[in-house]
This record gives structure tokens, sequence and C-alpha cells, in this order.
């Protein structure tokens, strides 16, 4: 929290560099001396961990780019030459692939439990909308990171998300153009996407700073949702987060390392160690797993919408999916303004728990359903959750906050861990 | 009262989710029986016992250098493996005149030289496997119309799917094999197609077959085309295992390595996990959390 700081420097360079460039300060206030709230549960490791698989993404991408070629002719043999002959390229390039994957599932559970504990709410909203935008960056990254290697994966997914933009009315056929620098995915769509592919994750860098300085502005919430009210509701960062985090980003990495070392293509397809063929359509095209949601809600708007007994169509099914898609991530944005509860926490809020938990069944139904070919029962099931998904936003959130009654919320956070404990109330 | 009201809407809903559900899926049975869609592969790959599976899984050398045998004698006349080098052939255990020898069989246009002029020589370790074919046109031109497929990365892009809940379970089995399994199991895989499919001409029935029912490639094995001189048998099941091996191989040269890096870092990464719980409970056990 800002406010005063507590770090004395020892030496005779610590106060000449204090008194010119307080870094020393700001890392002390920041990481040793800023006070977490005490009862801080494992869901909330994975900030440290997302910071952790960014730094990994990162050091290897840094290093598979010393190696691969930006060339429609030579990027795929570039990316075998890392796994057959560049120094433990095999361990790099799978780190990174496998990565990007960790990324994600560390992200979503990271955005479910903000959704769980109403992270998003008074004053936390720049917080939220901050991590939204890192989110949505991650995404783009992901996207253009899967085209470098030129597989029939890489190039077909390439073709069907860009040719989504050509949904857009009047300026749509200019942006594709744009976006790939010709018609068609080609040469210029590789070298623009590795050229963008580089800078984005440095711009990722650049938002998680305002991220964790707004974190540490407003203070990190807390399973109950009540606000830090004393000092006796809080331990230092240092020793006690920084334990917890190192120990719970230990158990992350064993995960991830059981993935790289034993199942590194497990989360890949495998179309993709095929090299792209332009005259060559693979049966299914399926992106990655983690965009596999939002595919679904792309696919599921199968209808034009018009006016009603006419033959106007308003928007038709392209567009509306690509609208659909789109108003799924940038909904995100609103949630702060859409809860209306005063109560962060689904500790307390009875019917909210049960509606956050059908929500994360439905976000888990559309990307089964994402993966399945969008014909019969699997597109009527992915309509049904998509309209769930946008109801729970637009309805559920805002009408639970006005007429769900709440469970009695605890005084302060150190009466909610004794309480816990069994401790009889002093 | 309105916390119960609001429950009593909530069960009212899921029951008629579920409800809905039910008829969805009773109507998606229905639809299924009336036209079956056939999903490819018809029938699923045989699981083999690779001696290269599981977290301590090491390559049989022996069968590598077999199957390498039986790349070069039958599969290397239609399938080249061009991001193989010669000189990886040392993880096989041969030597380095060997493996000269072996290149040496093969030429490759080289040049241009100090006349300008492009010029043939016999391949060397560090060149990339020769492959049959001058480019993928005469491949084509040759076979149909159908390029054989490059053998380099064949055992890692050709897997079928597992499917629901398959994939869930080889989480935690550690099965990665999908890749030589399905090479095998398409080898050993030709039968006789039944009456009521209809096999294109110049294709050849096989239920194994990844993206159809039936497949450019004829039979390319049978027993005894390839001779052993280690004794072991000369059958198709066993040239056929021997050289899905062999193309796992090309495919993922380091997968030996990699497994033997993995069970240093998870033992590691085990330990260091285990010495933080126990430093982190003891830091934390003064605060109540």
């Amino acid at each position: 929290m800002s406010g005063h700081s507590a770090y004395v420097p020892k030496s005779g360079f610590g106060k000449w560099m204090d008194a010119r460039l307080p870094l020393a300060r700001l890392v002390y206030d920041s990481f040793v001396a800023y006070p977490v709230p005490r009862n801080l549960n494992n869901w909330y490791t994975f900030g440290a961990i997302l910071s952790l698989m960014l730094v990994v993404q990162l050091l290897t991408g840094i290093v598979l780019a010393m190696n691969y070629v930006p060339n429609t002719t030579m990027a795929f043999d570039s990316v075998e030459h890392i796994m057959r002959n560049v120094n433990y390229g095999w361990l790099l390039r799978y780190m990174h692939f496998n990565g990007a994957s960790f990324f994600f599932i560390a992200v979503y559970i990271h955005i479910f439990r903000g959704f769980y504990y109403g992270s998003y709410k008074n004053p936390r909203e720049v917080l939220w909308i901050l991590g939204v935008i890192i989110f949505i960056l991650m995404m783009a990254t992901a996207f253009m990171g899967y085209v470098l290697p030129w597989g029939q994966m890489s190039f077909w997914g390439a073709t069907v998300i860009t040719n989504f933009f050509t949904a857009i009315p009047i300026v749509g056929d200019s942006i594709q153009q744009l976006l790939l620098g010709g018609a068609v995915v080609a040469n210029p769509t590789l070298n623009r996407f590795f050229s963008l592919h580089y800078l984005l994750p440095f711009m990722i860098v650049g938002v998680v700073i305002l991220h964790v300085w707004a974190l540490h502005v407003t203070g990190q919430t807390n399973p109950t949702g009540v606000e830090v009210k004393s000092e006796q509701d809080t331990v230092p960062f240092t020793p006690y987060a920084t334990m917890k985090d190192l120990l719970a980003m230990t158990v992350f990495l064993l995960v991830f390392a059981y993935f790289i070392f034993y199942m590194p293509n497990f989360l890949g397809a495998p179309e993709n160690y095929v090299r792209a063929d332009s005259l060559k359509t693979p049966s299914e095209i399926v992106p990655e797993w983690y965009f596999l949601p939002f595919y679904a809600i792309l696919r599921a708007i199968t209808f034009d919408i018009g006016i009603p007994f006419t033959d106007i169509v308003l928007i038709n099914s392209k567009l509306g999916g690509v609208m659909a898609m789109f108003g799924s991530l940038l909904i995100f944005f609103v949630v702060p303004w859409l809860d209306t509860s005063k109560v962060r926490s689904a500790t307390y809020r009875p019917l909210f728990k049960q509606f956050f938990w059908i929500f994360v069944l439905v976000c888990i139904g559309l990307g089964y359903l994402g993966a399945k070919p969008a014909e019969g029962i699997y597109t009527t099931l992915a309509q049904i959750l998509t309209f769930w998904y946008f109801f729970h936003f637009i309805v559920i959130l805002p009408v639970l906050g006005l007429i769900e009654k709440p469970k009695p919320i605890p005084a302060s956070i150190t009466e909610a861990v004794l309480a816990k404990n069994g401790v009889a109330k002093s | 009262m309105k916390v119960n009201t609001m429950k009593f809407l909530v069960s009212r809903i899921a029951g008629i989710a579920v409800a809905f559900g039910l008829i969805m899926s009773g109507t998606a049975f229905a639809a299924e029986d009336e036209a079956p869609t056939p999903h490819y592969p018809l029938i699923k790959p045989k699981n083999v016992e690779w001696s290269f599976g599981g977290p301590f899984g090491k390559w049989d050398i022996g069968q590598l250098q077999r199957g390498l045998k039986v790349y070069t004698e039958v599969c290397a006349a239609c399938h080249s493996m061009n991001l193989v080098a010669y000189r990886s052939l040392s993880a096989l255990g041969y030597s380095n005149d060997q493996i000269k020898a072996y290149a040496a069989e093969y030429e490759v246009t080289d040049g241009p030289d100090d006349e300008g002029e492009m010029f043939q020589r016999p391949a060397i370790p560090s060149d990339q496997f020769v492959g049959p074919y001058p480019n993928v046109q005469a491949a084509k031109a040759a076979n149909n119309g159908a390029a054989p497929p490059d053998f380099s990365l064949l055992a890692k892009s050709r897997v079928p799917l597992r499917g629901f809940p398959y994939y869930v379970f080889d989480v935690f089995t550690m099965y990665a094999e999908n890749g030589p399994d399905y090479i095998y199991s398409l080898l050993t895989g030709y039968v006789d197609a039944p009456a009521n499919v209809e096999v294109p001409e110049n294709a050849n029935y096989n239920p194994y077959f990844l993206s159809g029912s039936a497949l450019a490639m004829a039979a390319p094995l049978s027993d005894d085309v390839v001779d052993y001189d280690d004794g072991s048998p000369q059958t198709v099941d066993q040239y056929a295992k021997d050289v899905a091996a062999f193309m796992m191989w090309a495919a993922e040269p380091d997968l030996v390595s990699r497994k033997a890096m993995g069970f240093k870092v998870m033992i590691f990464l085990l330990i260091f996990s285990g010495l933080l719980y126990f430093t982190k409970k003891r830091i934390w056990s003064s605060v109540k959390h």
C-alpha cells in the first residue's frame, strides 16, 4: 500500500543512492515490507506463478529467436533445426511451446479466482481492467506465436482467424489485408507476425508493471472480501508471501516439467508437424485448447439477425459470430459495474457461489464443444451455453446483487481467521 | 423469503436444463442411428510395448538398426527422410566409417564448382538423407498423383485423436506412443475390404488408416523381404515394429535423453518443493491464517 516507507538504508552507498534514485526503497516497500492479508489461500499464488511464466516465455523465446528463420520456405525447417541440432534446442522449444499452455492454465485460474472473490470491485476496477488488457495481449501473442512454426495448423489457423476481420462492414477487407500484408497468408504475414510476437510480450511486461502498481495501491483482496483494517490483519510480504509463492511456483513447475519431459506434444495438434501447404486443407481446423471456448462462441452464431418478418439482414451470421466472440472478451471490462453486489467474496454469497460454479461448467463445456465439429447437437449445445455465458454477465450478475441476501460478514480478517481456527472472539 | 424463492428458481432452472439436455442427447443418438458417419480411423491403433515408452524409456539399439535396414531396403524406394542427417546414425551405434560408407551409397548434387558447373558427388555424413525423387512433382508423377510423405516427422504428425476420456488417462499413464502404435497398426492392418465398402481405383483398404478407409500405398511389407542377421523373426509384424520404432527415433532423436533429464529435474523439484513446504510451514506456524 502506498503510505509511509519503512526502508532504512544501511550502508553509506545505500544512503547516497537512496537520495538520488530510491530503487532499493521501491523494491523493499513492494516486495519485503508490503503488507499482505494473512488469510490468502493458494489460489492467490497464481499472480506470482504468472510472473514466472512470463519470464520463462521471454527467456526461452529470445534464445529461440536466435535460431528461428521467419521465412515461409525456411521456418518449418528452422524449428526442426532447433529441435535436432541446437544444443538443448528441444528443451527450449518444448518449454516455450508448453509454456504457452501453462501460462493460460495459470491465467484462467487467476481470472476465475478474481470472479469468485469479487476482486474486481471498488476500488480495484482499474487493476481488473489492466488484467483484462494483459489477457487480450496474451491471446494475440499466443495466436501469432502459433503461426511461426509454419505447420499445417499454423497456416490454416492464421487463415481462419484473420478471415474473421473481413466480417467487419466497410473496413473489414482492408484490416485483413493490413494484417496479412497481402490477400492471403504468405511470407509477409509470417514476417509481421514474428515481429509482433516479439513485440507484444514486452508490452505485456509494461502492463504487468501497471497491474502490480495498481495492486500495491489498493492492496490485495482476500477470501473474506473484507478490507484490511489494522496491521493485525496482515503479514509482511517477506518472508510470508515470498515463501508461499515460491512453494506454489515450484509445485507448478513440477507439473510443467512433467509435460515438457514426458508429454511434450500432448497439448499440441499433431497436424502442426506437417509443413504448411496452401493447397491442402486439414480435415478439421482446431485452435489451441486455450482458445476453444471463444471458438465455440464464434461458431455458435449460425443464424442471421435481421428485422423479423422481412428479408432485411442487419447482422449476418459471420459478423454475429465475430461480435459474439469479441463481445465475450470485452464484457470482462465492464464486470465491475455489472456486479451490483456490495459483498465481495462468494464465501458470503450463497446464490452467487452456485452461479459461479455453473459459469465455470459452462466455460468448460464451451471448451469441449470448441473442439467438436460445428454440426448437429454440438451447435445447439454451443448456442445454449453461449446464451448462458452472456446471460451470466448481463442478467445474473446485476440481478443477484439486488435480490441476494448475503451471509453475515466478519468484522475483520483477524476475526474470520480466529473463528476458523476455533479461537473464541476476544 | 427471497432466498427461498431464488433457491426454488435455481432448482427449477437446473431441472429444466437437465431435461433439455436429455432430450437433446436423445435426438443426437437418434440422428446417429439414421446416418452413421464413419470416423477415421475405423479401428483404433493397437497398443505395442515400446522400449522407449514410460518414464525410463530407452532405445532398443538393435531394433533401431533393424528399422534402418527396413527403411533403407523397402521404404526408401518411395519415402524421403530429409530432416535427418547421416551423422545422426551414430546414435544407432554405427562408427564414423560405417556412416561414411552408408552415406557414400547415395549421390547428391553439389556446386557450382570453379567452372560454374553443378556436379554429382557421393553423400557425406553431414548431408541429410537423400530422397528417392528430386522433387515433390516427380514423387507425385511416379505414384499415381499421391506423393509419399517424408518420413522425418511421421511418428509425430500421424497421431489419431484419442478422444475423451482416454486423453485424460493418457496424462497419468504417460502414454505418448500413439505415433508408432499407429504406424505399426497401419503396416500390419491391410485386409480385404468388406463387401459394403467401395475402394477407389489405385487405393488399398486399411481400417487403421487415419483419413479414410483406403490409402494410396499398397501393403509395403511381406515376410522375408528383409534379411535380419541378428536372428529376429523375419515377419511383417517384426518389420512393422522395427520400422515404427526407427521412425519414432527419426522424428524425435532426443526422446531418450529428454526422459533421462526429466527424471533428474523431477527429483530435484520434488525435493526442493518438499524443503520449501517445511520451510513455509515453519515460517507460518506462528501466524493463524
